[in-house]
């Protein structure tokens, strides 16, 4: 049982990386990893958000769409959910903690349909492993979403470092960022069999 | 059936809370920002260095930034948000953007045929574009695209075109244009440009342009004193201190012109 969990998290965050191997969540990826500060902001909001919504949606899968035979509205119906939620969460934590609210700012509307998010909640609703069982499914949101502030994180990072090296003048900009990209989830491919 | 009724309800349903969420839970926005955010021209340009109107509306809320950063906002606005404020009004005074080439395809020599992308600074990469002289507007419109207000034209001659009812001097094409040939001037001066920007001699640039200003100085001579100054070989509007329109006879090569 633990090691069930142990080992869904270990394959989260490592070996199937939300960014670096199975390529969701690339726009925030690139675009809010500039600076190490941001990208903790944003990485902070996608776990909150997307164990929130990996919670809502998977409840809502097993009871809703599964038990009247509408899995065919899943895309549409999580896109509406998830939207509908963070929406409500943003107004309550204006309200009741304002010092995370403006930790998360605008990153908190702006992940409400990205990709990643929307990823694991439909991941969690389709695969075999996870159907059903909501717990796990959450766990396993909680687990991608740390995987991908860690990537967030570490690319930030180097990218803060490639701000000061001296870049070829035609590999300056988005293009060194993504040649990095490429060469960070080409390390995280190491991680693979871990675990198993 | 269920489908469109459940996706419906659904819709309905998380509606409703939102609604009663913000109703019961909601922060009230500040009147004070939301009065001085209907005074923004709403552009989102960013000519006042914040991130777009309503942070600058919150700025000025919250004393961050003064009001009349704005190059937009009308002079009334501007008076309206430092009465909101309870502030000195500090206007300064509006501005507004200047393509100084006159080297269209009729009078700017070619060096080369450009085909490549359709867009200034990638031409600036590429040798410096189709035009002979290197300091003149490229006509590809980089500053047409960055204009928020749709006041540069692309003329078919490849020069761009400001028209001065529709600019704010907002700046962006300032920004955009990879040569600098863009210049923000004040609009009350703004009656007589020099239509050239390259600081060469005058015979490299007679070589490559019909219309440069050759350095003659005979506007210079005419004019008042201070009123146009030489930069090397080239003349430049006083702005603080403007010729009269008149001057413009002088011009042998008609690169100082009256304001289109």
């Amino acid at each position: 049982m633990v090691k069930e969990y142990i080992l869904l998290i270990i394959g989260a965050v490592l070996v199937n990386n939300f960014v670096l191997s199975r390529i969701l969540g690339i726009c925030p990826f690139l675009g809010v990893s500039k600076r190490l500060d941001t990208a903790m902001g944003m990485g902070a909001a996608v776990i909150f958000v997307m164990t929130l919504s990996g919670f809502v949606t998977s409840w809502c899968d097993k009871y809703i769409l599964v038990r009247y035979n509408l899995e065919y509205l899943r895309t549409i119906f999580f896109i509406l959910v998830i939207a509908g939620l963070v929406q409500v969460v943003e107004v309550l934590l204006k309200r009741f903690s304002s010092t995370l609210y403006s930790a998360l700012g605008i990153y908190l509307p702006l992940i409400t349909t990205n990709c990643a998010v929307l990823g694991s909640a439909i991941i969690c609703a389709t695969e075999e492993e996870f159907m059903g069982r909501i717990f796990k499914s959450t766990v396993f949101c909680f687990a991608s979403a740390v995987g991908f502030a860690l990537a967030l994180v570490l690319f930030s990072s180097v990218r803060e470092r490639l701000e000061l090296s001296k870049i070829p003048r035609s590999f300056q900009g988005p293009a060194i960022a993504l040649v990095t990209a490429g060469i960070l989830a080409m390390a995280f491919t190491g991680f693979a069999g871990l675990g198993s | 059936m269920i489908d469109i009724v459940m996706m419906t309800g659904t819709g309905i349903l998380l509606g409703l809370a939102i609604g009663l969420v913000v109703r019961y839970f909601g922060v009230p926005e500040d009147p004070l920002v939301e009065s001085l955010n209907e005074l923004m021209p709403g552009a989102n340009c960013g000519g006042c260095g914040l991130a777009g109107c309503s942070d600058y509306a919150n700025a000025m809320a919250t004393g961050r930034a003064k009001p009349g950063l704005c190059p937009v906002m009308s002079a009334e606005a501007v008076a309206k948000c430092c009465e909101l404020l309870g502030v000195e009004s500090d206007t300064s005074e509006p501005k507004i953007a200047v393509v100084c080439c006159s080297g269209d395809d009729n009078h700017a020599a070619k060096q080369a045929f450009y085909n490549g992308v359709n867009d200034c600074l990638n031409a600036m990469l590429v040798a410096g574009g189709a035009k002979g002289c290197t300091y003149g507007c490229l006509g590809l419109g980089s500053c047409a695209r960055a204009c928020p207000f749709g006041a540069i034209e692309m003329l078919p001659n490849h020069l761009a075109k400001i028209h001065a009812d529709l600019c704010t001097g907002c700046g962006k094409c300032y920004m955009a244009c990879p040569r600098n040939v863009i210049k923000l001037v004040p609009r009350s001066a703004a009656k007589v440009h020099v239509y050239c920007n390259s600081p060469e001699k005058a015979t490299v640039k007679k070589n490559v342009c019909k219309a440069a200003c050759i350095g003659c100085r005979k506007c210079a001579r005419t004019a008042e004193e201070g009123q146009i100054v030489m930069n090397g070989f080239l003349a430049s509007i006083n702005y603080d201190n403007p010729p009269a329109e008149e001057i413009v006879e002088t011009c042998p090569t008609k690169c100082l012109r009256k304001a289109e």
